[in-house]
C-alpha cells in the first residue's frame, strides 16, 4: 500500500481499492494504474504525505493512500 | 451562429463559460479578460459563487462565467455539477478552458472531457512562464492540431494572451459537434459506438450530446443515468444496455470500465504530452522544490509557520493599530460634520434626530476604526494564498485539524476569524467557501465565530484592565488561546453528532507552485473582503443599531423625573446668571437661546480641546478655527485678562459641568428604564449564577448587533465620576469595588464574551454559507447555552471551590487543554 512506503522512495501503482468520489479524485489526480508515483515526504506530524505524480506534487491523507495499492520498489 | 451575426443582434450578448482545473490560473484569466467588470452571485440553489464579468470585442459584448474549478467533470461533488450543468444546460457560444502548462498531462484529461462535451473550444495554455522555469517546452502549434482546436499560450499574471484569446473565441463561436480529436476507448469502443446510435435517435440527442450520454453511462454516472431514466420510451433499454456493455468488460478484462475509461483518457493526455512536450533539463530541482526541502522540512517546518503567524499578528493588528491612530481622527472629523447638519442638542435632552444620527453614525465608526488593520491582515493573508504557502499550511496542519474533524483548509477561516486577536467572522465564514469537504465546512463556520474577533478585544481590555492588572498578559494569553481549545473541542462535538451524516471528500489535492503574487491579484482580493465588511457595517449593524437604540430609549422617563431634573438644571441656570449679573455680558445671554448656543460652544471647544491633548500647534489652530468662526464670542471661551469675560468664563464651567452630569443621570435612568433594561433586570435572577449583573446583560445584550457596542453600553452604565475625568477604567473598578463585583466575576463574563454567539453580520453570512436558517438559529442559541454554562461553571463553581479569578482562570484552562489533548489522541468513532 502507498502509505506504507518511505519517503524518498518511486512505486508503480497496481490498483485502487478507493470508491466513488475517492476514487474519482485520485484517478483525476494522475494515480491511475501502471503510473510511478515517488512519496515525497510526510507532514511533520505523519499525516498527510506528499507525492509526486508525472510533474504534479498531491498531498493525501494516509487513510487515502491506504487504499492504493502498490508495487514494492524495485531497490 | 457566427461573429457577422452576432453583430447584427447586439442585443444578445455572446455567453462564454471559463472552465478548468483548480489552480490553473482561471481566476487570474478572468481578470485579464473582464478587468474590473464582475460580478459575484450564486448559482441558483446552492452556495457555489457565480462570477460574472464581460468585456467587448469588435463591438460585441462578450459575457463571461468563471465555472468553479474541478479536477474533472464528472458528478460526484457539488462544484463539478455545477461547472457541468451550466456547460450542457446554458450552452455557452464558446468555452475558454484554462490549462496549467506546467501540470499538462492532468490538465488535458480536463480538456478532453470538454472535447467530449462537444463544446466550442479554445484552450488558454496558462502558466507558460512556470512551465519555461521547470524547463518544460511545449509545442504549440503541435499541441493545436493534436487537439484540433485553437490552443493559445498566456501568462495570465502578466496579462499576455488577452487580445489572442478574445480574437479565438470570436472565431469559435457557433462551431460544434465533429471539432476536436475523439478518444478511442478501445474494447470498449465498439459497443459504445452502438449504444451512441441508439441514444442519438432519442429526443435526448437534441439536447446533449450522444457519445458523451454513452461514455457516461457506461461509466455509471448517477446525474446521467436519472436523465435517461426520465424518459419514457427506450430509457430501460440504453439503462440495460450499459450494464451489459459494462458487465461483459468487467468479465473479459478483470478491470472496472470506470477505471478503463479514465485510463483511456489519461493515456491519451499523456500520449499527447509525449508528442507536444520536450522537457530539458531532467533531474535538476525546480524551485518550488528546493524551497520546499527547506519550508517543509519536518524540523524547520513548525518554525517557519510560528513565524508566519507571528508576523501576520505584528504587522496587522500591532501595527494595524498604530495605524488607526491616524485612522480615527479622520473618522472623527466625519461624525462633526454630520452633527454640524444636525439640529442644534437641547440644554439636557437632545432633538431625537440629532440622538439617533449620532448613535448610528458613533456604532458605524466604531467598526470602520479596523480598516487598516483590516487592509493589512487582508493582505497578507492574499500573498499567502496566491504564493502557495496557504496549501502548504494545509498540508502541515491538517493531521491536527482532521483529529477534531476540520480540514487543513480551516486554517485561512480561522486566521480571517482571528485566532489570536484581531480579525473578522464575517471573512471568515465567507472563506469556508474553499473547503471541499462538506463536513468539515459546516464545523468550520459554525467554530469560525469563536475566534477572537477584533470587536471583543476592547471588551477584555477593559475588564482586564480593572480586575487583572497584575496579570494582564497571562489573561490576554489564556483568552486567545482558550478559544482555539474551545472551537476544536465544538468542532469535533458537531461533526461526531449533528453533522456526522453530512458529506466529506478526500484529502487528495495538488499542491499549487511557488508564484510571486501580484499586485493587482492581491488589491483585489483585499478589496472585495474589505467592501465586505464594509458592506455589514453599512446595512447590518446600522439598522440593527437603530433598534438598539429604541430598546434603550423606550420607554421614555416619567414626567416627573424629567421635571425633576428640569428643575435641577433650572436652578443651574439661575445661579449662572445670579454670578454673571454684573458683567457686560449679562443682558443678551439672558435670552435661553443664546445661552444654550453659548453652552454648546463652550463644550464643542472643551471637546475639541481634549482631543487635541498637549500639542501647543493643534490647541492653536484650535483656537483660531473657533476665533474665526465665532469672534464676538471667542473671548468667553478663552477670556485672556478681561476680568468680566474670565468671570463668565468660569460660571460657564460650573454650568457645562452640571449640565453634564445631569445628562449622564437622565441616560443612566433611561436605560436603566428602558426596555432592554427591564429585559436585562429580569435576567438577573438567573445570570446571577453566572455572576452577570443587569448592567452586563445589558450590555452581552446590545453587543449582540455588533460587539463594540458593549464597551459603549457599558461606558454609559458605569459613569459616575466622568466628570473628573477619570476613564472608564477607574470608574468601572471604583463602581465595582462597591457592589462587590470581584475577577472571578469578571472572568465568566469574559469567557462568555468569548463564546457567546457571533454579532448579527456574522449569523447573516452562516445562513449564507449554509443555505439554511436552521442552522443560523443553531449557531446562535448553541455559543448562549454553551457560554453560559462555562460562565456558570466558573462562578458558581470557583465561588463554591474559594478560588480567586486567577485561580479559577488556570485550573480552567487546565482542564480545557487536558481535554482537547485528550480527544486529539481518542479515535473517531
Amino acid at each position: 500500500m502507498l502509505s506504507e512506503i518511505p519517503s524518498g522512495k518511486t512505486v508503480k501503482i497496481r490498483r485502487h481499492h478507493a470508491a466513488g468520489a475517492t476514487r474519482q479524485r485520485l484517478l483525476d489526480l494522475g494515480f491511475s494504474p501502471e503510473t510511478e508515483v515517488t512519496v515525497v515526504r510526510r507532514a511533520p506530524l505523519g499525516d498527510p504525505m506528499q507525492c509526486k505524480v508525472a510533474t504534479c506534487d498531491i498531498t493525501l491523507r494516509r487513510a487515502e493512500a491506504a487504499l492504493i495499492e502498490v508495487d514494492l520498489p524495485v531497490s | 451562429m457566427g461573429l457577422a451575426n452576432s453583430l447584427n443582434t447586439p442585443s444578445r450578448p455572446l455567453l462564454v463559460g471559463l472552465a478548468g482545473q483548480q489552480n490553473a490560473g482561471k481566476s487570474t484569466c478572468f481578470n485579464m479578460l473582464t478587468g474590473a467588470s464582475q460580478h459575484v452571485a450564486n448559482y441558483p440553489g446552492v452556495t457555489v459563487d457565480k462570477k460574472t464579468g464581460s468585456y467587448r470585442h469588435q463591438g460585441s459584448r462578450v459575457t463571461v462565467v468563471d465555472l468553479p474549478g474541478t479536477y474533472s467533470l464528472s458528478s460526484f461533488s457539488l462544484e463539478e455539477r455545477v461547472a457541468r450543468d451550466f456547460l450542457l444546460l446554458e450552452k455557452p457560444d464558446a468555452v475558454v478552458n484554462v490549462v496549467d502548462a506546467s501540470a499538462l498531462q492532468r490538465s488535458l484529461s480536463f480538456t478532453v472531457q470538454l472535447l467530449e462535451m462537444e463544446m466550442p473550444l479554445v484552450v488558454a495554455l496558462n502558466m507558460m512562464d512556470v512551465a519555461g522555469r521547470q524547463g518544460v517546452d511545449i509545442d504549440v502549434s503541435a499541441l493545436n492540431k493534436r487537439l484540433g482546436v485553437e490552443v493559445i499560450p498566456t501568462v495570465g499574471r502578466k496579462r499576455q494572451g488577452k487580445e489572442e484569446i478574445k480574437q479565438a473565441v470570436a472565431q469559435v463561436v457557433g462551431r460544434t459537434a465533429g471539432q476536436g480529436l475523439r478518444i478511442d476507448y478501445g474494447h470498449l469502443e465498439a459497443g459504445i459506438v452502438v449504444l451512441a446510435a441508439q441514444l442519438a435517435q432519442s429526443p435526448l440527442a437534441k439536447r446533449y450530446p450522444a457519445r458523451w450520454l454513452t461514455v457516461r453511462l457506461v461509466e455509471g454516472d448517477a446525474q446521467v443515468e436519472e436523465l435517461i431514466s426520465a424518459q419514457e420510451d427506450d430509457a430501460g433499454g440504453a439503462l440495460a444496455c450499459a450494464q451489459t456493455i459494462r458487465a461483459d468488460f468487467e468479465r473479459s478484462q478483470g478491470l472496472s470500465a470506470a477505471d478503463y475509461l479514465v485510463g483511456c483518457r489519461s493515456r491519451l493526455a499523456a500520449a499527447i504530452v509525449a508528442d507536444c512536450v520536450r522537457v530539458a533539463q531532467q533531474g535538476k530541482r525546480t524551485l518550488t522544490e528546493r524551497i520546499d526541502r527547506v519550508v517543509l522540512n519536518r524540523f524547520a517546518a513548525p518554525f517557519f509557520l510560528v513565524a508566519t503567524v507571528f508576523i501576520i499578528y505584528q504587522l496587522s493588528i500591532v501595527q494595524g493599530y498604530e495605524l488607526t491612530q491616524y485612522w480615527w481622527p479622520i473618522l472623527a472629523r466625519g461624525r462633526a460634520f454630520i452633527a454640524a447638519l444636525l439640529p442644534d442638542a437641547g440644554l439636557l435632552v437632545d432633538p431625537p434626530l440629532r440622538s439617533m444620527a449620532l448613535w448610528m453614525v458613533d456604532s458605524a465608526n466604531g467598526l470602520l476604526n479596523y480598516i487598516p488593520v483590516f487592509l493589512i491582515l487582508f493582505s497578507l493573508v492574499a500573498i499567502l494564498e496566491d504564493s502557495g504557502y496557504m496549501a502548504r499550511i494545509a498540508f502541515l496542519l491538517d493531521k491536527i485539524f482532521h483529529a477534531f474533524g476540520l480540514h487543513g483548509q480551516s486554517t485561512l477561516p480561522f486566521i480571517l476569524g482571528g485566532v489570536f486577536a484581531g480579525g473578522c467572522a464575517v471573512p471568515g465564514v465567507m472563506a469556508t467557501k474553499g473547503i471541499p469537504d462538506e463536513r468539515s465546512r459546516m464545523a468550520t463556520i459554525l467554530t469560525v465565530p469563536y475566534m477572537n474577533c477584533l470587536a471583543k478585544i476592547p471588551f477584555y481590555t477593559l475588564l482586564v484592565n480593572v480586575f487583572f492588572v497584575e496579570h494582564k498578559s497571562w489573561v490576554m494569553f489564556f483568552l486567545s488561546t482558550i478559544t482555539i481549545f474551545i472551537a476544536l473541542l465544538v468542532a469535533r462535538l458537531l461533526t461526531a453528532t449533528l453533522l456526522r451524516s453530512r458529506e466529506t471528500a478526500p484529502f487528495v489535492m495538488a499542491m499549487p507552485t511557488y508564484h510571486a503574487p501580484t499586485f493587482f491579484g492581491v488589491g483585489q482580493r483585499v478589496l472585495e473582503r474589505t467592501w465586505q465588511y464594509i458592506k455589514k457595517v453599512g446595512t447590518i449593524v446600522v439598522a440593527v443599531s437603530v433598534c438598539v437604540f429604541t430598546l434603550l430609549q423606550f420607554p421614555r422617563l416619567s414626567d416627573e423625573r424629567m421635571v425633576a431634573y428640569n428643575g435641577q438644571m433650572a436652578a443651574a441656570v439661575t445661579a449662572f446668571s445670579s454670578k454673571i449679573g454684573t458683567t457686560r455680558f449679562a443682558e443678551q445671554l439672558h435670552d435661553p437661546l443664546h445661552l444654550l448656543k453659548v453652552v454648546n460652544l463652550y463644550a464643542d471647544y472643551k471637546t475639541a480641546r481634549f482631543s487635541a491633548g498637549n500639542s501647543a500647534a493643534a490647541v492653536r489652530a484650535i483656537d483660531a478655527n473657533f476665533a474665526s468662526a465665532n469672534p464676538d464670542l471667542f473671548i468667553l471661551l478663552k477670556p485672556g485678562k478681561e476680568s468680566d469675560a474670565r468671570q463668565v468664563n468660569s460660571a460657564l464651567r460650573a454650568l457645562e459641568s452640571k449640565r453634564k452630569s445631569l445628562r449622564r443621570a437622565i441616560k443612566e435612568a433611561q436605560i436603566g428604564n428602558s426596555v432592554l433594561g427591564m429585559v436585562g433586570r429580569a435576567l438577573e435572577p438567573v445570570t446571577r449564577w453566572a455572576g452577570f449583573n443587569w448592567k452586563i446583560n445589558i450590555a452581552i445584550l446590545s453587543s449582540f448587533v455588533a460587539r463594540e457596542s458593549s464597551v459603549a453600553t457599558i461606558g454609559v452604565l458605569y459613569q459616575q465620576g466622568a466628570d473628573e475625568n477619570r476613564n472608564l477604567e477607574q470608574r468601572m473598578g471604583s463602581e465595582t469595588e462597591n457592589s462587590g463585583f470581584t475577577p472571578l466575576h469578571a472572568l465568566a463574563v469574559m469567557v462568555f464574551f468569548a463564546l457567546y454567539p457571533p454579532c448579527l453580520a456574522t449569523t447573516i453570512m452562516i445562513k449564507v454559507q449554509t443555505g439554511s436558517s436552521k442552522w443560523m438559529l443553531f449557531s446562535m442559541l448553541f455559543p448562549t447555552a454553551l457560554g453560559f454554562l462555562v460562565a456558570i461553571g466558573i462562578f458558581t463553581g470557583g465561588s463554591a471551590l474559594g478560588l480567586t479569578g486567577i485561580q479559577m482562570m488556570a485550573l480552567l484552562y487546565g482542564l480545557v487543554v487536558c481535554l482537547t489533548i485528550a480527544t486529539y489522541f481518542t479515535k473517531k468513532a
